[in-house]
């Protein structure tokens, strides 16, 4: 950690300022070199360092796959955990200190396969935590079977046949559940990815970033940051306006034929978190609750 | 045939050649490279089979819950957390009686996450009501599966297969491969007396009551409780009809005669290695060692370990003076669970061994020959009467 050395008014401490490398841990990533997740991985170093907390105020989850390593290689507080269960773990996680900043990680498989299930209920639940999916289209970690996004036909190692099944819009499926923040991202536009996680992590509530992340090994060719850099289209360039939730609804079915990078949607009037209802449920039981001595009157009798 | 491949290769041929209509995995190392070649025989379809690539382990147990219902006959395979997450799915389809076949490559369980080879999988699924039986190599696999399927389909009791990841299922050797003809001869096709049909509307596995009662035909209907002693009193007979169904599998193939145990130079041993799985190949070569020495010692390799074939096991371990039992799982706060079983087994017998428990490779924590012949050198050594506390583990590796 750098600290400002700026001088200050004799009694105040300087704010503390933070550089993405302050959030890189020294173990080296294994990921197979030109890996997607590596440039994300730059993107959540720079928007850790933009949102300025130090490392032991977050905790970063994850599941199982070759991105859920990626708690590992930041400095933050890591726990990688069994596939599919980051949502829930971190959903604990944040109610038993609700001060943490929390990070969730995981892959397309993580997310919309083994722990489908629980992308629903975090979203209603609505606590305050920001979901990163690496979105590679494949199972990389395991050698390149057949993912939920996978696209129809395409033949691995598990579906040597073509798959006969439709993939899984993660922006549709978020979206129909009422995700209030919703956004995609690709490691080819790195500073845009970063911005991208500094405006989930600063929304109040469930923020969830589908970050296109290539699988150098096991991927499409078409899926690679070279073909990003040239068929990605910016929503801000097309003048999405990201407080319409149908009209993200609409830019989001072009999922699989398009790559737009950008915030689809931002709740301009956020639902309360769990965490805010909790607090205020909280504080009106202890309006109403009798005092401890006129519980005990009760009891006694004149 | 004789052919030189993988365990996962062995074990996917055999899924091949047991003409499995149904196929639901999903990818978990070590079985991995196991469904996706079934993968692959679909697609070139030396399989007429349907391969469903599931979203997790529950689904995949599911999609087979309901092939089976339905009449046909299912696979799936998985490993460590995937067996676990199946769990609630392992009880139902025991309970529903429903007959399938599952490979378990066995890997360690989490936390802490390891992706290596011990058996805490599938020993802590024993209580699950379906049947386990152990390979130790890969002619056992590709054998044990073709007979699974018929034994299952026998008694509609659901049987795991269970191989050492990595030692078996990424290793090479070489097996024999039966024709197709003999194995169809010896594997009719799937029938099941109570598949759903349009033919005949039914409901299966509603709930039911407490106790048993008369059904609109005056019968009496059994209840949970006697439906779970059925499945109890039923698993035990799989003993006996395993053997029968072995000498058949013989006659057709020429591998087989010993499915429940392996008794290496047990006839004079004084003492007895027990294992399960692989490990019991590797006791082969240890045995010959130390009988060089003049110590008469013989490896036992138990194949099936649900049911548990106390009778077998007592006719030949009585009278040994010790048995030395080496497992690549435990239960916490007790001790190997084969020991466990092997001593209230033997609890009662006028002659009694002297037990011996060793713990070794958990998440892969490697072992060798050597390890083997120390454990049992200083077991033996050990002055009579001092063992015999049933929560006593000698931990091999532990610290290196």
């Amino acid at each position: 950690m750098t600290t400002s050395s700026v001088a200050t008014e004799a009694a105040a401490v300087a704010a503390p300022v933070f550089s993405p490398k302050d959030f890189k841990s020294s173990l080296k990533p294994i990921w197979c070199p030109g890996c997607g997740d590596f440039g994300v991985l730059q993107g959540i170093y720079r928007a850790l360092a933009a949102i300025g907390r130090p490392s032991h105020e977050i905790a970063f989850i994850s599941g199982i796959g070759c991105s859920s390593r990626i708690p590992g290689y930041t400095t933050a507080y890591g726990f990688n955990s069994v596939h599919g269960r980051a949502l829930p773990i971190a959903q604990g996680l944040k109610l038993a200190n609700p001060d943490l900043l929390v990070l969730v990680a995981g892959g397309d498989g993580d997310g919309f396969s083994i722990g489908g299930g629980h992308v629903a209920h975090a979203i209603r639940r609505n606590q305050d935590l920001t979901y990163l999916v690496m979105d590679n289209q494949i199972y990389g970690l395991t050698k390149g079977q057949l993912s939920p996004t996978s696209r129809k036909g395409l033949h691995t190692v598990t579906s040597a046949y073509g798959s006969l099944e439709n993939p899984v819009n993660p922006l549709m499926y978020v979206m129909g559940y009422g995700a209030a923040f919703v956004a995609q991202g690709t490691p080819a536009d790195i500073p845009g990815l970063a911005a991208m996680i500094e405006e989930a992590i600063r929304f109040p509530g469930f923020a969830f970033v589908n970050i296109q992340s290539p699988c150098v090994t096991y991927g499409e060719p078409d899926q690679q940051i070279k073909v990003h850099k040239k068929v990605m289209k910016r929503l801000e360039d097309l003048g999405h306006d990201s407080s319409d939730r149908v009209q993200a609804f609409d830019r989001a079915q072009s999922y699989g034929s398009e790559l737009l990078t950008g915030v689809f949607f931002r709740d301009p009037d956020p639902p309360p978190t769990y965490g805010s209802l909790i607090r205020a449920r909280k504080q009106e039981l202890m309006a109403s609750a009798p005092r401890r001595e006129d519980i005990l009157d009760m009891f006694v009798q004149d | 045939m004789q052919v030189f491949d993988s365990g996962n290769v062995a074990a996917a041929t055999s899924v091949k050649l047991a003409r499995v209509q149904v196929v639901a995995a999903y990818p978990i190392t070590p079985q991995t490279p196991l469904t996706e070649k079934l993968s692959q025989y679909v697609d070139s379809q030396v399989m007429d089979a349907e391969y469903v690539a599931v979203e997790s382990e529950h689904s995949a147990m599911a999609v087979c819950i309901g092939a089976s219902s339905a009449g046909a006959r299912a696979f799936t395979a998985t490993s460590s957390h995937g067996l676990l997450y199946m769990a609630e799915q392992l009880h139902w389809t025991a309970g529903a009686r429903l007959p399938m076949v599952m490979c378990v490559v066995n890997r360690a369980v989490g936390a802490p996450f390891s992706i290596w080879n011990d058996q805490q999988d599938s020993i802590s699924q024993r209580d699950c009501g379906w049947i386990q039986l152990y390979a130790s190599d890969h002619q056992e696999i590709l054998d044990t599966v073709i007979k699974a399927y018929r034994l299952s389909e026998r008694i509609c009791i659901p049987v795991m297969v269970c191989y050492d990841g990595y030692y078996l299922s990424h290793t090479y050797m070489p097996y024999r491969v039966p024709e197709q003809s003999a194995v169809d001869a010896f594997l009719p096709p799937y029938t099941y007396r109570h598949t759903l049909g349009p033919e005949k509307p039914t409901s299966l596995n509603t709930v039911t009551l407490p106790g048993g009662r008369t059904d609109i035909h005056g019968n009496f209907a059994p209840g949970y409780m006697e439906l779970r002693e059925s499945l109890d009193s039923e698993m035990k007979k799989a003993v006996a009809i395993y053997s029968e169904i072995d000498a058949e599998y013989l006659d057709i193939a020429g591998r087989g005669g010993d499915p429940i145990v392996q008794c290496y130079l047990c006839d004079d041993a004084e003492y007895v290695a027990v294992a399960l799985g692989s490990m019991g190949r590797q006791l082969h070569d240890v045995a010959d060692g130390l009988r060089e020495e003049g110590i008469k010692i013989g490896v036992l390799s138990l194949a099936m370990f649900r049911p548990f074939p106390a009778d077998i096991l007592r006719a030949q371990l009585s009278g040994r003076k010790a048995l030395i039992v080496f497992e690549k799982a435990f239960s916490p706060g007790q001790s190997g669970a084969l020991r466990s079983e092997l001593q209230a087994a033997l609890y009662g017998e006028a002659s009694q061994p002297e037990l011996f428990n060793y713990i070794l490779g958990l998440g892969g924590r490697s072992y060798s020959s050597v390890d083997f012949r120390s454990s049992i050198i200083e077991s033996i050594q050990r002055k009579p009467g001092e063992t015999g506390r049933c929560e006593e583990i000698g931990w091999i590796g532990l610290g290196r």
